[in-house]
């Protein structure tokens, strides 16, 4: 049997536009149950079982709009970039700032009114990388601190005291390290990637100073990073491991002494090793020198591209300042947040004892949040350097050097968008 | 059984069908023919036109959408401040491609590409002509060994990197390579973040080696049997030497249009380099000052939280630029198209 071009293409033509229709027709929207418009919010994956379902529950409790949650894998930060310069990206969503450039791009829109009257409630340090021009651009969902894990046993073997200086912590690790334990592990990289500019606030300096300008265009800045590479030379960091630094695998397995973490990782590290661990904050360096503990907080988000505003930001109003009670449930239920409402962490049973009370307590006092202004361009010229003197043993101050002029560039830009 | 003149074409058609048209008056002369009214002319004889443009159209569109119209897009970000919008509106003529050029983690990039790619491309051409050659010379299991060989060119870039990172050379003492270094007695190397020396590049090297090498053995392989028997008789016959001197005067010449075109794809793919290098060295919080391509420094620069387009699309203009202007060269110098002699 011959078949004709015009009936094979209107068979082909035929099939596609069944298939579309059948696509469009039985794809699930996972829409929430409420009435009014239409609402797309947006998280990332939190390794965290129980946090979408958690949620999603709270999306459809909210009655006064139907809110469809995407739990998006993957790049997420790159994802709701794209995404905010189309029509169709979400009308509310969980962001990683937002970053200056979003906020001066007009990609989000001003929250400070959602806040008003419960604004000292917020951690001050992660509100502040939410604030811009004295306005408020994202309201913090949990604060997420990073810290220093120890095995207690292995340094009370080694006859070691906790770390409270760099030097003693560079020590520690080279003493610590045998033939199949390491005595650090911050990160595959070395360093670089997780610690940022821990390093230059526990030297008593900052990325940007309060007044806008670089606040490590200083010698103690050169002095505190050089001291970085001798861990790497000395071999006593754990490099190459199958999880990073944000997973506590490494630690669990015993294939390092001291891991630099997430205090998300404590419930999983307490349950494997029950008392075995201790937490501390970046230790000092120099005679200005303070501990530090950098905290920084997801937040929630509105588009300026969304159609529904008003209807965004009254969900985000019920969901993040008035529903403490799910605030507190996400926080603690599912992972180890600390909650971005003072009041809430104060009453949570769960950080009132051992490590955990510790680590609440250096959030606090120590807790330092990477400035606004500290774009991702001067992250990325910084991160370049510190990698470089690390691992190639560049010299510190030529290196800063290049930095200090990208960051001063940076922060003019910034300067003249306002 | 003769045809019937086709009324459209016959002499004398008009603007109406053959059936509609009236019957002239007896004895009438014929007028001048005229020509097919313009929607006629445009679908051509036999409708050829409509049907070229219904199997070509959907891929034209296809191509202008996708890929020129972004190109052209990209050009046009390139003069503007696009921090954080595709629709930009402030002109800042050619500084973005100066600042892209001063900007020294770029130029390292192509640096370092430069270098990456004068390896990995006589690497890979020797490696890939040299199973052809091996295949081409079996007499059983052709082409098992040829599908086994051609295997790896199946798998996803980013699977094989994930294998080559968490498996093969993870940096802890029960990956892979590791064990093996374990049993004579050598301490565990962190294969991916040891700069002194620079081992990452053995699993960069590595696995594009495995991925990309049976690719190219079989346009090698191709290329082998199209080379007429005859000419190694001849050369039998004027006393060559099998192996090296027949690869030499008979086997490498008649490869010529095979080695040019391999020589190409491999510069363009090197420069092109993205998925592995990202899987395998780049972490939640970005990716390390070595070892970083072009493409993924402007992965960085437009699409991860810098967004800054302009910029990026600059950096992208120059590789561009960058890329023909090489393979133009290399074009010229090997005599692509040039006739065999």
């Amino acid at each position: 049997m011959s078949i004709s071009r015009r009936r094979l293409l209107g068979s082909g033509t035929g099939i596609a536009l069944t298939g579309a229709l059948a696509a469009a027709c039985g794809s699930n929207t996972g829409r929430g149950s409420g009435d009014g418009p239409a609402i797309d919010q947006w998280y990332h994956q939190y390794g965290e079982p129980g946090a979408e379902q958690a949620v999603k529950r709270y999306a459809d409790a909210y009655a006064q709009a139907d809110v469809t949650v995407q739990w998006r894998p993957g790049n997420y930060d790159q994802q709701t970039a794209a995404a905010l310069l189309t029509a169709s990206g979400p009308d509310v969503f969980e962001v990683n700032g937002p970053t200056l450039d979003q906020i001066q791009g007009g990609q989000v829109v001003d929250l400070t009114d959602l806040v008003a009257g419960v604004k000292d409630d917020f951690h001050p340090a992660v509100l502040a990388t939410k604030t811009h021009d004295d306005r408020i651009w994202g309201i913090p969902q949990v604060v997420d601190a990073q810290l220093l894990y120890y095995r207690k046993s292995m340094l009370a073997d080694a006859g070691i005291e906790p770390p409270r200086t760099l030097d003693e912590l560079i020590d520690a690790a080279k003493e610590l390290t045998t033939k199949d334990v390491k005595g650090l592990f911050w990160g595959n990289d070395g360093g670089p990637g997780v610690l940022m500019a821990t390093p230059l606030y526990a030297a008593g300096l900052s990325a940007v100073t309060d007044d806008g300008t670089v606040g490590f265009d200083d010698p103690a800045a050169a002095r505190t990073l050089g001291k970085l590479r001798r861990p790497y030379k000395d071999k006593s960091l754990l490099l190459g491991a199958p999880s990073d630094w944000s997973d506590p695998s490494a630690f669990i397995q015993g294939l390092t002494a001291m891991q630099w973490s997430g205090l998300w990782a404590l419930p999983q590290i307490k349950k494997e090793l029950r008392d075995d661990v201790g937490v501390l904050p970046f230790p000092k360096d120099g005679p200005d020198g303070a501990p530090s503990v950098q905290v920084g907080a997801y937040g929630a988000a509105v588009s300026a591209r969304s159609e529904h505003q008003r209807q965004a930001k009254a969900y985000l109003k019920w969901l993040w300042v008035d529903k403490t009670e799910y605030q507190e449930d996400f926080a603690l239920s599912y992972g180890f947040h600390i909650p971005a409402r003072i009041s809430l962490a104060k009453k949570a049973e769960k950080l009132k004892e051992g490590a955990a009370a510790e680590a609440v307590r250096f959030a606090t006092d120590h807790g330092y949040a990477q400035p606004l202004l500290w774009t991702t361009a001067s992250q990325t010229a910084y991160k370049d350097a510190l990698s470089r003197i690390i691992k190639d043993g560049a010299d510190p101050d030529g290196e800063l050097r290049s930095v200090v002029r990208k960051t001063e560039a940076e922060l003019r830009r910034v300067k003249k968008k306002r | 059984m003769g045809r019937e003149a086709d009324p459209l074409t016959a002499p004398g058609a008009g603007r109406r069908s053959a059936l509609t048209r009236r019957p002239s008056a007896p004895c009438a002369t014929p007028g001048p023919a005229r020509r097919p009214a313009v929607p006629r002319r445009l679908l051509g004889p036999q409708n050829r036109n409509l049907w070229f443009w219904i199997f070509v159209g959907p891929f034209v569109i296809g191509l202008t959408v996708f890929t020129y119209v972004p190109l052209a897009w990209s050009v046009y970000l390139s003069f503007f401040d696009a921090h954080n919008t595709v629709s930009p509106t402030d002109f800042v003529g050619f500084d973005n491609y100066t600042a892209m050029l001063r900007d020294d983690a770029f130029t390292d990039s192509l640096a370092t590409f430069a270098v990456f790619t004068a390896f990995i491309v006589p690497a890979t051409f020797v490696l890939s002509l040299a199973l052809a050659l091996m295949v081409n010379r079996l007499r059983w299991a052709q082409a098992f060994f040829r599908s086994v060989f051609f295997l790896p060119v199946a798998c996803s870039y980013v699977v094989a990197a994930l294998v080559w990172k968490m498996s093969i050379f993870n940096g802890v003492r029960f990956g892979l390579a590791n064990t093996v270094l374990g049993w004579f007695g050598a301490d565990q190397v962190a294969w991916l973040s040891t700069t002194d020396p620079p081992w990452y590049w053995l699993v960069i090297v590595t696995v594009r080696l495995w991925l990309q090498t049976g690719f190219y053995m079989v346009l090698f392989l191709a290329g082998l049997q199209r080379i007429p028997p005859r000419l190694y008789e001849a050369a039998a016959v004027d006393g060559a030497r099998p192996g090296w001197q027949t690869f030499r005067h008979v086997t490498f010449p008649q490869l010529r249009a095979t080695s040019v075109a391999v020589a190409l794809l491999l510069v363009i793919n090197a420069f092109q380099a993205f998925d592995e290098f990202y899987t395998l060295l780049s972490d939640a919080r970005g990716y390390p000052p070595y070892a970083r391509p072009p493409l993924v420094y402007l992965y960085y620069t437009a699409l991860g939280q810098e967004q800054n387009l302009g910029l990026g699309s600059a950096g992208a203009v120059i590789l561009a630029l960058i890329i023909a202007v090489v393979t133009v060269a290399q074009a010229r110098w090997f005599g692509l198209g040039r006739k065999e002699e």
